[in-house]
């Protein structure tokens, strides 16, 4: 089992033309000519290459060499790269030949990594954080954002923290908003920015109105969460972010990571949550993606799903029957309770999405979230066809 | 490679520590009721009180973990435990928003049974004095629609009301027709023993979404026994009525409350037999109030609290069993209680609530144009103590009525918030204020607390379910289910 490859270095390039500059490009068949000048021709078949020089196109993306009476700048991804269709974004860095596919208008989970940089340390943060100027990335995302279809239906901006340069984020979200009003914008933030009360202000006067914010509380008790995320002072911050939020009106979830840290308290985690914030408008309960610092922090992170089942469905049922809009990420559904089930969802990218033998024999398949196909994968003893 | 602290790096400081507002009951020998000021419950010790008290804990004991979780204790340097308290205290004192959502009218006081037990001291004749008039129910009406909530319920009560059904059709269309400019939602209720039922009646209220509420004391001789009536059959009236409202209305048209007499106690199981034999969706099993009849015929003196909690606890536990079976049928007082204990929502019900639901939560509407505190104020009145008189339709407008000095003292004299007993009640969170109850039993709205049997009732129902809510699971999934 193994990921999308969504990044890599062009086997071949001409990008001479296009200058040094790093550009996204959109992908589109060479049927029609290009809407705008961030058209790049999609090549599929030899006589695309004739096409796209007809039509004007500036540069071709595909996976077949040049041909030899073509002068098109062109980029030539490896035989490994992931599957690509019309309306797909590409960042091509003509330089190196370095290509990163950004958007995929066919999926369902599109993100946009919007920095490296967190005051959180989570122990088993999947994207561990780097303390790096890495501003770029969000001209990146502002250079991408017209190029996105609008017609798309979610989007999600993660990090890091988004939130580490704030009123730049706020920005960009303004920019969403105004680009792509109908689409679903979820951003994965820690919350502790709004603590404070501008944060929280300037979020919601973005109007955009399918915004939201997914934001992890991992215990009720400030040590557990405050060692979980390795920042002493999370918790009560994290908790007065959601709050403010929630005071402003403002779409917020809760989501814990279920580990062997987290997962033995998640009965009385989930019925704190039911008493004290019942009006979230959602709880994710995640099965862990062993990957990043999961990996490093296994031993005190590692339990079977398996194990802690009678803590989730207690979780699951009293935040269901206290009207609290409740799922559960990440986690097959062979090792869930038969009371989990229902709120299971498929949860896992498709990019990073995987099956595993046991699955060809299953009836269940077609519901259920699988497994990641990312960093070192480990499976629960529970695993079996249902 | 990345350098993680261990847990011990993230403990509080244990200077920092500090204790926010608990309250403790004891449960037994060596168990402690121990609640926060919003209502949430835990169990502790002795020795674990002692501690929690001493701010004697530290996260992995377990009782840390167990006090922060509810509240409890918090650091100096937080602030989220304490804004959550506020929050959620704000949350639980809402219904201060939406104030007097509920009018009752008295159309009549006339009525066709006897009922020794009768709590609101029927008349059986003189219609023109005990009959409202539609001069008296406009002028009520009036009220009513200037109160602040954005619903109101407009319930007709009696004596009959059925007895001077012209003046409740009256009233509905009055109602709807001026109700619609102010941009007011409406509800309509009709208290009725059914008796009277007819065609005529059935066709308008499932016209004007009217609502039914009615008498059921359990079995045909246990009910006609209570509700004795010339022909000796209420019981058979009731039921067909019942029969012919869900036939006609739906299902969930029709109530049925039921009043706990002597005889019934032994047979609560029978009584809610009788509730499923009848399709009901629910019962609510209720003590009988000290006003009216119930106290002249000494019906009320037959029996006390803890009987009465014996009842109940016996007869939750035989609906819990029938729940478990599959069939969705909750027991309304049980159903409040766990959605006071379980949610910050404030419930409609008048009397668990403070500031007390007298005028805030109900206006009453007697027949004569005189406006009271609450159903119960006016059956006082009729046994001649006019404590809980607010005023008169004809001469007082809704902030007249409520801002009376009779009704803001009777509810700043009552707040449980700062009474003896009550202000360091574990219980008093999901409790509340009945000032015309203890008037009326110990000629004092506040009331002494050890000698009250509605406090006795209320610790006893409190502590019954939290223990199910606690020790006992699948009783919990269903009780939590009723308080959806």
């Amino acid at each position: 089992m193994r990921p999308l490859v969504l990044a890599g270095r062009a086997v071949a390039a001409d990008l001479a033309a296009l200058g040094a500059k790093r550009q996204s490009w959109r992908l589109q068949s060479p049927v029609t000519s290009p809407a705008g000048d961030r058209d790049a021709a999609l090549i599929t078949h030899q006589h695309d290459w004739e096409l796209a020089q007809a039509l004007d196109y500036k540069l071709a993306i595909g996976r077949d060499e040049r041909p030899a009476q073509t002068s098109l700048s062109y980029v030539r991804l490896p035989a490994e790269f992931a599957e690509l269709g019309d309306g797909d974004v590409l960042r091509v860095q003509p330089e190196t030949g370095r290509v990163r596919l950004l958007y995929r208008r066919s999926s369902g989970h599109n993100f946009f990594l919007v920095t490296e940089r967190c005051n959180n340390f989570c122990l088993m943060c999947s994207q561990p954080p780097k303390s790096v100027d890495d501003a770029w990335l969000m001209d990146e995302i502002g250079d991408t954002l017209p190029l996105v279809d609008p017609t798309t239906p979610s989007l999600t901006f993660t990090g890091g923290e988004p939130l580490t340069e704030w009123r730049r984020f706020i920005r960009l979200l303004n920019l969403t908003r105004d680009l792509l009003p109908d689409t679903a914008v979820h951003v994965l933030t820690n919350g502790r920015a709004f603590a404070s009360p501008d944060v929280a202000i300037a979020w919601a006067a973005v109007g955009h109105p399918k915004l939201s914010a997914g934001i992890p509380i991992y215990a009720a008790v400030d040590a557990i969460h405050d060692y979980v995320v390795q920042a002493k002072g999370a918790f009560d911050e994290t908790v007065l972010g959601v709050l403010r939020l929630k005071d402003c009106g403002q779409r917020v979830e809760i989501r814990v990571v279920l580990h062997a840290i987290t997962a033995p308290r998640l009965r009385e985690t989930c019925s704190w949550i039911a008493r004290n914030l019942p009006f979230v408008d959602h709880v994710a309960l995640m099965g862990l993606e062993n990957t990043g610092f999961a990996i490093v922090n296994d031993d005190v992170l590692w339990i079977d799903p398996l194990d802690y089942q009678e803590q989730l469905a207690a979780g699951v049922d009293v935040l269901s029957t206290a009207g609290v809009n409740v799922s559960v990420y990440n986690l097959p559904l062979c090792v869930l309770d038969p009371s989990v089930r229902p709120f299971a969802v498929q949860s896992i990218s498709d990019w990073k999405n995987a099956f595993v033998e046991e699955c060809d024999g299953c009836s269940a398949r077609r519901d259920c979230a699988g497994f990641f196909s990312t960093g070192r994968p480990k499976f629960s003893r529970g695993i079996a066809p249902i | 490679m990345a350098r993680f602290a261990q847990p011990d790096s993230f403990l509080p400081v244990a200077s920092a520590l500090r204790l926010l507002p608990v309250r403790f009951e004891r449960l037994g020998v060596d168990r402690f009721l121990v609640g926060n000021m919003v209502g949430d419950m835990t169990e502790m010790t002795q020795a674990e009180l002692d501690r929690l008290c001493a701010l004697d804990l530290a996260p992995g004991d377990g009782l840390y973990e167990r006090a922060f979780e509810k509240l409890f204790i918090a650091s100096v340097d937080q602030s989220a435990q304490q804004q959550i308290l506020a929050l959620r205290l704000r949350s639980r004192l809402s219904f201060l928003r939406a104030a007097t959502p509920l009018h009752l009218f008295v159309v009549t006081l006339r009525c066709e049974h006897s009922c020794p037990y009768c709590q609101v001291s029927r008349q059986s004749k003189d219609r023109t004095r005990y009959d409202m008039d539609q001069a008296t129910a406009s002028k009520a009406l009036d009220i009513a629609l200037s109160a602040p909530a954005p619903l109101i319920k407009l319930e007709f009560q009696g004596g009959e009301p059925l007895l001077n059904f012209e003046l409740i059709r009256w009233i509905v269309l009055a109602a709807k027709e001026r109700a619609a400019p102010l941009g007011k939602q409406l509800q309509f209720v009709i208290t009725t023993n059914l008796a009277l039922l007819n065609d005529e009646i059935l066709e308008f209220c499932a016209e004007h979404d009217v609502l039914f509420s009615t008498s059921l004391d359990g079995p045909r001789d246990l009910h006609n026994k209570n509700r004795p009536r010339r022909g000796n059959n209420s019981y058979e009236l009731a039921v067909a009525g019942i029969e012919r409202i869900k036939e006609r209305l739906g299902p969930d048209r029709v109530g049925a409350l039921m009043t706990t007499t002597e005889a019934s106690l032994d047979r609560v199981e029978d009584i809610v037999d009788e509730y499923l034999r009848q399709g009901l969706y629910s019962i609510f099993l209720r003590p009988l109030s000290p006003y009216g009849f119930a106290i002249k015929t000494r019906q009320f003196h037959k029996y006390r609290a803890q009987e009465w909690l014996g009842f109940w606890k016996r007869g939750l536990r035989y609906i819990l069993d029938i729940n478990k079976a599959g069939r969705h049928f909750p027991e309304f007082y049980s159903a409040l209680i766990v959605r006071r204990m379980l949610s910050d929502e404030p419930i409609g019900y008048v009397d668990l609530r403070s500031p007390a639901g007298v005028g805030l939560g109900a206006l009453v509407y007697n027949y004569d144009g005189a406006v009271f505190a609450s159903d119960e104020a006016r059956m006082l009145a009729e046994m001649g103590d006019r404590t809980f008189e607010l005023g008169s339709v004809h001469e007082h407008s809704y902030r007249d009525l409520v801002l009376s000095d009779t009704l803001v003292s009777a509810i700043a004299d009552s707040l449980t918030q700062t009474a003896p007993q009550c202000s360091s009640c574990v219980f008093e969170p999901n409790c509340g204020a009945d000032p015309v109850y203890h008037h009326a039993t110990q000629k004092d709205v506040l009331g002494i607390k050890p000698l009250s049997e509605f406090c006795e009732r209320q610790m006893g129902v409190i502590t019954h379910l939290f223990e199910l809510l606690e020790h006992s699971p699948e009783d919990a999934a269903i009780l939590r289910r009723w308080a959806q």
